[in-house]
């Protein structure tokens, strides 16, 4: 049974083997490519921290404690998109028909898409976020306890989750998108970007949009209050914090019922 | 003289089909209409916090001031290239620009002069709904003097210039050299936005960070437009914006057209 079941990952393993040794022997574009993403990951801590070059709060926190709400955003968002990104080029599979090729193999569609491609460039990024990460918790004066480890084990095992149906949900819309893929842009980056801040200056339809509906206050700011002890915003239960698996369980809904959605819309690339 | 209104003929019909070809993508131009306006309240939400932050006045911004840089900036995005991709670079990759030298026609005017008749008409489905969804359900400051707004007219399309002729020299011509230019695509991405003031006006940053900001051709092609049609320079300071808008053009359209030359000279067409 269980050697039926390792036989059966055998082909997506080899695949994303293939996929890291084609990205690796090119060692110039792929330093090249490494330190972009680190730039990126650079650039948009550098969004975050100019605000508090102005103003020494922001939504209730200081620069230190945001830096643990954009660490472990960042981290979850750059783990996601490393495994789960490459599901943004599903409109350029369906506009160049090369989607059915994926359906001549005896394997689930989304399984093939999600491991068609592994960035590994995209690992200079998470190492961004895991410093802001590892600073944040350092210089916070967090009330160390089991708990409070276990939410953080909690918190990024459900953030990457959360991300990483955020590409699915966006891969099904692409059915019916196609040429407007920028829509989904608008959540998925936008999620990121949205992730990434202080959630406590948000309007209440932001709240609705990116607190709950794609449930982006979750993967980093809601945990990260818990662990700091800070109650913000106010209008919400602490322990929301802990609700973070229930987000991601639900973003996965959300993903699989748009992907279901989505491959019962298309009709074949008219090969 | 006749050769002068032909040359102005042949641009003038490249730039309506730049400005055509674009328009037959109108699900793009809504779903770019889409991220827009929502990372516009995203904006909206963190930096009018910043403001309030610092007691309802930042580096000349109020509330107003700065809901009307957040509208018109993301109005702008559609039609300032941040992405670094550029045709020219394909063509480029692929040898087809060997046939683009055959013609009678300057390659660099011609590929900058495409990009901006397709930023021009993106102006339309995705700058001015962006503005107005920001005027209607945020509110924003606009100037008083109606001179801003010519003025504002002419220094966005500069802006549109600046950012194609930029693209073109930074990511386009390199490939002469290159080849693949995709790492430079990538890197134009990450700075482009970031050093044109797209996510926090340049001036807010630090000293050391807004001086270097300046010495890049970015906030020509974003922060500058921003400023003269939101009053928040006028009268001279709005004029001096506009003149280095002008020279930044001039400049990078010179070093543009030098390594064009240069790149032609150089040029191997693969496999040819």
């Amino acid at each position: 049974m269980a050697e039926s079941a390792l036989s059966r990952l055998r082909p997506y393993r080899e695949v994303l083997a293939s996929r890291a040794r084609s990205q690796t022997s090119y060692r110039a574009s792929f330093v090249l490519d490494l330190v972009s993403s680190l730039l990126i990951g650079v650039v948009e801590l550098a969004e975050v921290s100019i605000l508090f070059h102005n103003v020494v709060r922001l939504g209730g926190l200081e620069f230190s404690q945001i830096l643990l709400v954009f660490g472990l955003a960042d981290l979850c968002f750059s783990l996601a998109d490393m495994t789960f990104g490459h599901c943004d080029n599903l409109p350029a599979y369906l506009r160049a028909g090369t989607l059915d090729v994926f359906y001549l193999r005896p394997q689930p569609l989304l399984m093939q898409l999600v491991t068609s491609d592994l960035s590994l460039r995209r690992l200079a990024r998470a190492l961004v976020g895991l410093v802001a990460l590892v600073v944040g918790l350092t210089i916070n004066d967090i009330a160390w306890s089991v708990p409070h480890a276990v939410l953080l084990g909690l918190a990024i095992v459900s953030g990457y989750a959360t991300f990483a149906a955020m590409f699915v949900w966006a891969g099904g819309a692409q059915f019916f998108l196609v040429e407007g893929a920028e829509t989904t842009n608008a959540f998925v980056y936008g999620g990121r970007y949205a992730a990434t801040q202080a959630a406590s200056v948000w309007t209440r339809p932001l709240w609705v949009v990116f607190g709950f509906f794609f449930p982006m206050a979750f993967t980093a700011f809601l945990p990260a209050m818990w662990l700091l002890g800070v109650h913000e915003p106010d209008w919400l239960p602490h322990w929301l914090g802990w609700c973070a698996p229930v987000a991601a369980v639900w973003a996965w809904a959300l993903a699989l019922l748009s992907w279901r959605w989505g491959v019962r819309h298309y009709q074949g690339g008219g090969g | 003289m006749r050769g002068v209104t032909r040359t102005v003929r042949v641009y003038w019909r490249i730039l309506v089909a730049g400005f055509r070809r674009q328009s037959a993508y109108v699900m793009a131009a809504f779903g770019g209409l889409v991220a827009n306006t929502t990372f516009g309240l995203l904006k909206v939400a963190i930096l009018f916090a910043t403001v309030r932050a610092a007691g309802g006045e930042l580096e000349g911004y109020d509330v107003a001031l700065m809901s009307t840089y957040i509208w018109i900036s993301q109005g702008l995005l559609g039609s300032i290239n941040m992405s670094g991709r550029i045709e020219i670079a394909d063509r480029i990759k692929s040898g087809d620009v060997a046939v683009d030298f055959l013609r009678p026609l300057d390659v660099q005017g011609a590929a900058i002069t495409t990009e901006v008749g397709r930023a021009v008409f993106n102006l339309i489905p995705r700058g001015l709904p962006s503005v107005l969804i920001g005027g209607i359900f945020v509110g924003m400051a606009l100037p008083a003097d109606p001179s801003a707004y010519a003025l504002g007219a002419v220094s966005v399309l500069l802006a549109i210039a600046v950012s194609a002729a930029t693209v073109y020299l930074l990511v386009g011509v390199p490939g002469f050299w290159i080849v693949e230019t995709r790492g430079l695509q990538i890197l134009y991405m990450v700075v482009s936005g970031f050093l044109a003031g797209l996510f926090v006006p340049i001036w807010l940053f630090p000293d050391v960070l807004e001086v270097a900001a300046q010495a890049t051709p970015f906030p020509a092609t974003m922060m500058y437009p921003v400023d003269v049609i939101s009053g928040r320079a006028a009268g001279l300071d709005a004029v001096a914006l506009v003149a280095a808008q002008v020279a930044w053009l001039l400049g990078v359209l010179a070093v543009g057209q030098l390594l064009t030359r240069a790149g032609r000279r150089h040029l191997e067409v693969q496999g040819g």
